[in-house]
C-alpha cells in the first residue's frame, strides 16, 4: 500500500519544519510531498533541507491548484492513498490512522477529519457556528448524509478519488465544493473525528469580514456545481 | 442629420479599417477579429443607408432611427466581452495545467540527477 501525504504550503517556512517532524514521527510509512505553491518566504529551501520531496510552482496558484498538483504527482506515481495535511500546523499528525483505517475498511472513497464530531472540544464563536451550521446543513442536504466539518482540509483519499482530482479539482475554496462534485461522480465519503491545533505560526487567511464572503462565494459556487452537466 | 450620419459613417469606417489594419499585420487572430469585423461592417451599412436603419428600427419599435446604432454597437460589446471571458476562462485553465506540469517535470528532473550523480 503505498501512501501519500500532501502538504499545500504558501510562505510556511516557520511551520514546516514541526509539520514535517510530526509527519516523519507517527507516519514513518508513508512518503511525504510538500507543494511550494509559490511562496514568496524560503519555504522551498526549507522543504528541501527536510529531505521531502518538493513540488515547486512557478507562480502562486492558490490552494486548489496547489493540492491538484499535488494530487496528479500521486496519480503519476502509482499511489493507493493520498492524505492532505496542512502545512500551517493544525492538523496533528498521529491522526492519520485513523483516517486511513477508515479508508482501507472500504467504508469510503475520501474520509474527512471532522473537527465537529466529538462533542464540547471545540467552541467557535456565535457567526463562526452560524456559518458551520449553514454549510453543514445544506451540504448534507446535498449529499444526502450527514456531514459536520465540510472545510476540513484534512482528508485521506483513496485511488479512485486521486484519479478524478488529478483530472477536475475546484480551484478557490476547494474544499466545500470538492466535496459535492466527488459525490456528483459517485464516491461515498466518510467522517472521522480529529483534534486540530490553533496554528502556530502565521494568520489564518479567513478573517470575520472575508468569511461572510467566503461563505456566499462557496455556496453559489456549489449551486453552480449543481447545474453543471 | 447630415452631420450625425458622417459622424457613424466615419466612426465605423475607421473601425472598420483599424480591424483590417491589425489583422493584416497579424496583431490580431482572425479567430477574435470576427465578431470585430462583422460588427464594424454591420455598423457602417446601417450609418450609409439611411431607409435600412429606418426599415430596422420600424421593425423593433424605435421612434429615433440613429439609437439603434447605440443598441446594435451597445450586443456587439456584449457578446465581444463575454466571448473574451470565455477565452480567458480556458487561457487561466491552460496556464493552470502549465504551471502544475512545470513543477512535475522539474521534480522529475531533480530525481533524475540525483539518481545518475548517486551511480555515480
Amino acid at each position: 500500500m503505498k501512501i501519500i501525504i500532501i502538504v499545500p504550503a504558501y510562505n510556511e517556512e516557520k511551520s514546516l519544519p514541526g509539520v514535517i517532524r510530526d509527519l516523519c514521527d507517527h507516519v514513518p510509512h508513508a512518503d511525504i510531498l510538500v507543494v511550494n505553491d509559490g511562496s514568496r518566504d524560503s519555504t522551498e529551501r526549507v522543504a528541501r533541507d527536510l529531505g521531502v520531496m518538493v513540488l515547486g510552482l512557478p507562480f502562486n496558484l492558490g490552494i486548489g491548484g496547489a493540492m491538484q498538483t499535488g494530487y496528479r504527482y500521486a496519480e503519476r506515481n502509482g499511489y493507493d492513498i493520498a492524505i492532505q495535511f496542512d502545512g500551517d500546523g493544525q492538523h496533528v499528525a498521529s491522526e492519520v490512522k485513523a483516517l486511513v483505517d477508515m479508508l482501507q475498511q472500504g467504508k469510503a472513497d475520501i474520509v474527512v477529519g471532522s473537527r465537529f464530531l466529538r462533542r464540547g472540544e471545540y467552541r467557535p464563536s456565535f457567526f463562526r457556528k452560524l456559518g458551520i451550521w449553514i454549510f453543514s446543513t445544506v451540504l448534507s442536504a446535498i449529499l444526502g448524509m450527514r456531514v459536520t466539518d465540510t472545510t476540513s482540509g484534512f482528508r485521506a483519499a483513496n485511488r479512485r478519488v486521486i484519479e478524478f482530482f488529478s483530472r477536475s479539482y475546484p480551484e478557490d475554496y476547494p474544499e466545500v465544493e470538492s466535496l459535492v462534485l466527488l459525490h456528483r461522480a459517485g464516491m461515498t465519503i466518510g467522517e472521522v473525528p480529529v483534534v486540530m491545533r490553533d496554528r502556530t505560526e502565521g494568520s489564518s487567511s479567513i478573517t470575520p469580514i472575508r468569511s461572510a464572503y467566503y461563505m456566499i462565494k462557496v455556496l453559489l459556487a456549489v449551486f453552480i456545481d449543481l447545474l453543471k452537466k | 442629420m447630415d452631420i450625425l450620419k458622417a459622424l457613424a459613417i466615419a466612426g465605423s469606417a475607421v473601425l472598420l479599417f483599424l480591424v483590417l489594419e491589425l489583422i493584416r499585420r497579424g496583431r490580431l487572430k482572425e479567430r477574435y477579429s470576427l465578431l470585430w469585423l462583422f460588427s464594424s461592417i454591420v455598423l457602417l451599412i446601417l450609418s450609409l443607408s439611411r431607409s435600412l436603419l429606418e426599415f430596422f428600427s420600424r421593425l423593433v419599435g424605435i421612434y429615433y432611427p440613429p439609437s439603434l446604432l447605440f443598441l446594435i454597437a451597445f450586443v456587439f460589446l456584449l457578446l465581444i466581452t463575454l466571448h473574451f471571458s470565455a477565452v480567458i476562462s480556458g487561457l487561466s485553465d491552460k496556464n493552470k495545467r502549465l504551471a502544475q506540469e512545470l513543477a512535475l517535470l522539474r521534480q522529475e528532473m531533480d530525481e533524475a540527477k540525483r539518481l545518475h550523480a548517486n551511480a555515480q
